[in-house]
């Protein structure tokens, strides 16, 4: 039945068959396809030969190279960690006031600390540390509630902020909702408002507020708003806010602190690494 | 090879399976089958599969509703949970990844885009505030984000009376959930979004992440489900045990 | 003979001589393709633009998240689904000589349980219902209804078959049976699920972790093998010589491509989790596999392409022609590509990054898309018994849809290469060099262009349907079986 004819076109022979018109040659396979075809399973046998691949249910062929992923990565690191390891070395073991005084370190951790800043912190201290108006404080200026100098920074970064590291740094605003009532919450933001303009240094006393921050605030914020490290009080007479200097925002402050938290970073981040940050951060501006 | 065909096409035994279709069906059948077989059993039965770490235990009853939002809303179309054995990925991201950190993930989450950041080690890296703000508004602490807006999930309560039920399913596919875990589903999805009463989970569930995530103590919502979810990923094994090292090293 | 040649005017074969001959179920298919085409590029569109603009997203049910789904579902198993089945139907009809096993009920009950399948599905998604796995997001309920109806499918298909009045099974056909049935048995494996409640939708995967993520994707990786191409390779054996009225190029190598595609394809899944917690020695078999997957694709190619010999100056006059060569082309490159990135070391750049969605697009876009073309303006004349309304809207579809191709894959893999080199950079003191959110910043203009290239897929789209709309709703002709038959003879 199968009946085998010549295509005028190639003249090839056909199969024979037909299927609604549709005809097939009989044209041998192409030899450059036989070859790379062949070629192709070569290079993968070598391949399965050279890495690990069989399984047995008991052991893993590990491949003639012995050959891992994980192994390559642990050849990079340590080739990385012998390029920056002597810098790294060198950072750890001089003390935090001095590496910026030697220009390579200082050089070599701005640029370190520059890229985990961008990668850890940014999200909540802003790409170059400019903070988030009122949800994240800025970190270029020179306004510190848990310090400025480097050993309170890095102490700062290590163990993060009211988080649940022992170390954490700890400090705690009392919600005022509950012990004031609405005028008196009024009154004393008012007052606060006038502690960072030095033109109202005379008139502020005689406002109602004033006795009400005297007695309930001041012993963490200072009697003039200059705030105290040891209670992790932030100053309120510098015009520079954390969550914001609108009459809203301090209010509900004042009403139910925000009590921020800021993670620890003791097992994310290696020593190094924290001292390129607390050198980084301390660069931004506002280091004392 | 002979050319312009020789009789019987030159492949005269095809011919007996091309005008047969059970024998076509059944060697198609055969031939794929095997491929799947030969990679697929031996990755149940191989022990060194999965290496055995400390520290790895089922998700509390918060935590996996979380992990559901996150399947419902299609979080693994952008996000990976799988850092790779790169010096880049480990620098970005921490130690990579090891197959127990996923062995109770029903289904695993690993992802095969990353349009944003891999999530598997992100628990902790952030503040439950931030995360609260970040899922309300990516743009308000993130400004070149291209994530959407979840603020919705703040206003969805979890169907808390659904969990034991949740859990029974997960134990069924081979979670080791116990009877008390069962039992107490409910109680310690409340515990861990208000951060009271927590003795229990904490035993039942170490490292549990507690507090009122979503601003709302009296709720708990869906909100509180993702970040409590979030804040756990990747921070049940401790990666500093040398013990491990040598275990991962494979 | 310019008659004959003319793809305005090609007339139905005689369908007289087929007994059964089930036409109107192949017509419900070819418009449930066309409308799930522009379904689901409207959908890829919209996803597109989410990424280039997210303040897009509104509430909770129109986020990227819960879209994406809808477009792949959309496109792979709605058009590109109805234009399996569709075809298929077409096709094993004509080449065994026979109507549908079945009778027009069981036909009837595919065409309408495979809509309410999809409808189901895509519903869910907007609701956030949904596994995750990849290409298998429908839950559990939709899935059971999926197995009745790809069963049905099956009985439908092989029932035909086996009444042939055709000594041999044609090469379409082999493709076909294999993708039918592979999908069958990738369908069941991976969606094994606990229910949490039979009332509820929620279930849970039978596996986890490691092991559920190398089934995972060897569903996904073989739904790629044989739902997009296997089942098109099928569709290709069948309209392009039809379409160039050319014998088939080489049988011999039909046979050899044919097992060597199938069995290779299964093993080659690993390489969607290179590097990842999966054991070395499965992904060293992922990427053994794809490289010897190469040639058996390229196979296929060559058929397809060489079968135009003596009918290469028809691609100038013949539009219709051109897709359906221009889609084999792009088939050579995405499966040239695949294995590329299947080498350890390219995907180790590739993988996570848009280049993997430039790689899937020049695929889709390339070579599905373009094929399901080509058969849909081949068959609707034909089905219809009705020139087609315009050849030269065909022209424009086809130059409109090849510059969205090109923007939206130079694009992906402009913005994919440089996300992967991103991510990697160190500066010269050993430092990464880029935030993850530098990367982002940096894809939004390629993402600009994404959508620009999917806005003019869609209008190509939609040029195709104006065009069949218009040619359903000319008059009939009446061929007489005379005139009839030099179109048919090849
Ligand atoms: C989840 C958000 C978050 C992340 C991430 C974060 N911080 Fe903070 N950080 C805060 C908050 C909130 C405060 C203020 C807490 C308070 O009110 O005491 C703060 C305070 C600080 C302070 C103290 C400022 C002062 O005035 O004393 C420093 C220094 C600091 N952060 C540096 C960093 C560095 C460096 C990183 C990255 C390694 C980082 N932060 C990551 C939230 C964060
Ligand atoms: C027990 C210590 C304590 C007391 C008492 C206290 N504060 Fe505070 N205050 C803090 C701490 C700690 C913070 C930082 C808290 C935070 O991050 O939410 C703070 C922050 C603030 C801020 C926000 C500062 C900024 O930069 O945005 C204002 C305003 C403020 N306090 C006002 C008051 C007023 C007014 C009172 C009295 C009614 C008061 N505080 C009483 C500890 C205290
Ligand atoms: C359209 C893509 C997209 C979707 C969908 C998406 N994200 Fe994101 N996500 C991003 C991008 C881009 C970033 C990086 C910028 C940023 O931090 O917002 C990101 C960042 C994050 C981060 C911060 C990670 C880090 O280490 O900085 C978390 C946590 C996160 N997403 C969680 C989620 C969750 C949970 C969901 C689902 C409910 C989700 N994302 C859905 C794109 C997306
Ligand atoms: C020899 C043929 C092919 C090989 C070896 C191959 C290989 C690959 C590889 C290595 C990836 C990237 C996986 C990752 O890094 O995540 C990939 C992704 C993909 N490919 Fe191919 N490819 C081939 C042909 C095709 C064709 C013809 C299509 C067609 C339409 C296609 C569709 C896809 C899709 C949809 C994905 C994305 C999967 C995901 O969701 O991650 N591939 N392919
Ligand atoms: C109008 C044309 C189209 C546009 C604009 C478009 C756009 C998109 C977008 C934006 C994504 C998401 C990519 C990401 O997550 O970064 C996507 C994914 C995808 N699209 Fe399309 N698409 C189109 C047509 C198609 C067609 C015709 C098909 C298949 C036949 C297809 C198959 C896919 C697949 C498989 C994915 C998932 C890729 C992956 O996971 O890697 N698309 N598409
Ligand atoms: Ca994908
Ligand atoms: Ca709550
Ligand atoms: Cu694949």
């Amino acid at each position: 039945m199968a009946q085998r004819e010549r295509d005028p076109v190639t003249g090839r022979l056909t199969t024979g068959h037909e299927w609604d018109g549709i005809k097939e040659l009989a044209t041998p396979i192409p030899g450059w396809w036989i070859t790379v075809f062949l070629i192709s399973i070569a290079v993968a046998l070598l391949y399965l030969w050279l890495y690990p691949s069989f399984a047995t249910t008991k052991s893993l062929e590990p491949g003639v190279l012995g050959w891992s992923s994980r192994q390559e990565l642990r050849d990079e690191q340590a080739m990385a960690a012998a390029a920056q390891g002597p810098l790294r070395n060198r950072l750890v073991a001089t003390p935090l006031e001095e590496a910026g005084a030697d220009e390579t370190l200082r050089r070599f951790a701005q640029a370190g600390g520059r890229a985990l800043f961008n990668e850890n912190c940014a999200a909540c201290h802003g790409v170059g540390g400019g903070g988030q108006q009122g949800q994240f404080p800025a970190l270029l200026d020179d306004d510190w509630l848990w310090g400025g100098k480097q050993a309170d920074i890095i102490q700062t970064i290590r163990h993060g902020i009211r988080n649940e590291d022992a170390d954490s740094r700890q400090s705690a605003m009392p919600a005022f909702a509950d012990t004031l009532s609405k005028d008196q919450i009024a009154q004393v933001t008012d007052y606060v408002l006038t502690l960072s303009d030095a033109s109202k240094a005379d008139s502020r006393t005689s406002l109602p507020g004033a006795a009400i921050f005297k007695e309930n605030c001041a012993a963490c914020h200072g009697d003039a708003g200059e705030g105290g490290r040891d209670m992790g009080g932030p100053r309120l007479n510098d015009a520079i806010w954390l969550y914001g200097g609108s009459r809203d925002a301090i209010m509900r402050q004042i009403n139910n602190p925000r009590m921020g938290v800021m993670p620890s970073f003791a097992t994310r981040l290696d020593e190094a690494s924290l001292r390129m940050l607390t050198l980084y951060v301390h660069g931004l501006g506002g280091g004392e | 090879m002979a050319n312009q065909g020789t009789p019987n096409h030159g492949t005269p035994n095809h011919g007996t399976i091309e005008r047969s279709l059970p024998l076509l069906s059944l060697l198609s059948l055969l031939v794929i089958a095997i491929g799947g077989l030969v990679e697929i059993v031996p990755l149940f039965r191989i022990e060194s599969t999965v290496e055995k770490v400390a520290g790895i235990r089922p998700y509390s009853p918060l935590e996996q509703m979380g992990r559901n939002i996150y399947t419902r809303e299609g979080c693994y179309t952008c996000h990976s949970q799988m850092i790779r054995p790169f010096r880049d990925e480990v620098d970005r991201y921490g130690h990579y990844s090891i197959a127990a950190e996923s062995m109770y993930d029903h289904p695993f989450l690993w992802g095969s885009k990353r349009t944003g950041p891999d999530l598997a080690r992100v628990g902790l890296k952030y503040s439950n505030a931030w995360h609260l703000a970040h899922m309300e508004d990516p743009r308000s602490v993130v400004p070149v984000s291209i994530m959407p807006a979840y603020r919705q999930l703040k206003d969805r309560d979890i169907d808390l009376d659904s969990l034991p039920a949740h859990l029974t399913a997960l134990r069924k596919v081979g979670v080791p959930y116990t009877d008390t875990q069962i039992k107490q589903a409910i109680a310690d999805a409340k515990a861990q979004a208000s951060g009271v009463d927590t003795e229990g989970l904490l035993a039942r569930y170490p490292k549990a992440r507690l507090g009122d995530f979503d601003g709302q103590p009296d709720r708990v919502t869906e909100m509180d489900a993702i970040i409590a979810y979030l804040q756990v990923l990747g921070t049940l094994v401790d990666f500093r045990d040398a013990r491990l090292e040598k275990g991962a090293a494979k | 003979m310019n008659n004959a040649h003319s793809p305005t005017f090609s007339p139905a074969l005689a369908a007289g001589s087929i007994p059964g001959l089930n036409e109107a179920i192949v017509r419900r298919f070819t418009l449930a393709t066309i409308i799930w085409a522009l379904f689901g590029f409207a959908a890829g569109t919209w996803v597109a633009l989410l990424l280039a603009f997210p303040q897009l997203n509104i509430g909770l049910e129109g986020t990227f998240g819960r879209l994406r789904p809808v477009h792949t579902t959309g496109v792979i198993l709605g058009f590109a689904g109805n234009a399996l089945i569709g075809t298929s139907l077409y096709v094993v009809q004509r080449t065994c000589m026979v109507g549908l096993w079945g009778g027009r009920r069981l036909a009837d009950f595919l065409f309408w349980g495979y809509q309410a399948f999809l409808v189901i599905a895509i519903t869910g998604y907007v609701l956030g219902i949904t596994q995750s796995r990849e290409y298998a997001e429908p839950e559990w309920y939709a899935d059971l209804l999926l197995l009745v109806v790809w069963v049905t499918y099956a009985a439908i298909f092989a029932g035909t078959i086996a009444r042939r009045r055709e000594p041999h099974i044609y090469v379409a056909n082999w493709f076909y049976l294999a993708f039918i049935i592979t999908v069958a048995v990738l369908h069941i494996v991976n969606n094994l699920a606990m229910p949490v409640s039979f009332a509820g939708t929620k279930s849970y995967s039978a596996f986890s972790g490691v092991q559920d993520a190398l089934i995972q994707w060897w569903y996904g990786h073989n739904m790629v093998g044989f739902f997009l191409t296997a089942g098109f390779i099928g569709i290709m054996y069948y309209f392009v010589p039809k379409q160039a009225e050319r014998p088939i190029y080489s049988y011999r190598l039909s046979i050899v491509h044919f097992w060597a595609l199938i069995f290779l394809y299964i093993w080659a899944g690993p390489h969607h989790l290179h590097f990842t917690a999966l054991p070395d020695w499965t992904q060293t078999l992922g990427m053994a596999f794809s490289i010897m997957l190469w040639m058996p694709s390229w196979g296929g190619m060559i058929n397809g392409i060489m079968t135009l010999s003596g009918a290469w100056g028809r691609l100038r006059t013949d539009p219709i022609l051109r897709f359906l060569v221009v889609a084999v082309a792009f088939y050579g490159m995405a499966t040239f590509e695949g294995p590329l990135m299947a080498l350890k070391s390219v995907n180790a750049l590739s993988h996570y990054t848009d280049w993997t969605v430039g790689h899937v697009h020049s695929g889709a876009l390339g070579w599905v898309a373009f094929i399901a073309f080509g058969a849909l303006y081949f068959m609707v004349p034909r089905l219809w018994r009705r020139p087609l309304w315009s050849v030269r809207l065909v022209e424009w579809h086809f130059w409109i849809a090849s510059l969205a191709i090109v923007l939206y894959i130079t694009a992906m893999w402009v913005s994919g290469i440089t996300q992967g080199l991103m991510w990697r950079a160190y500066d010269a003191l050993g430092f990464l060099q880029y935030s993850f959110a530098d990367s982002v910043a940096m894809l939004h203009p390629y993402y600009v262009i994404r959508a620009l290239g999917g806005v003019l897929y869609l209008t190509g789209g939609i040029l195709m349907t104006v065009n069949i709309i218009m040619t359903i709703r000319q008059p009939a002709v009446r061929v007489p079986k005379v005139a009839a038959a030099p179109a048919v003879t090849a």
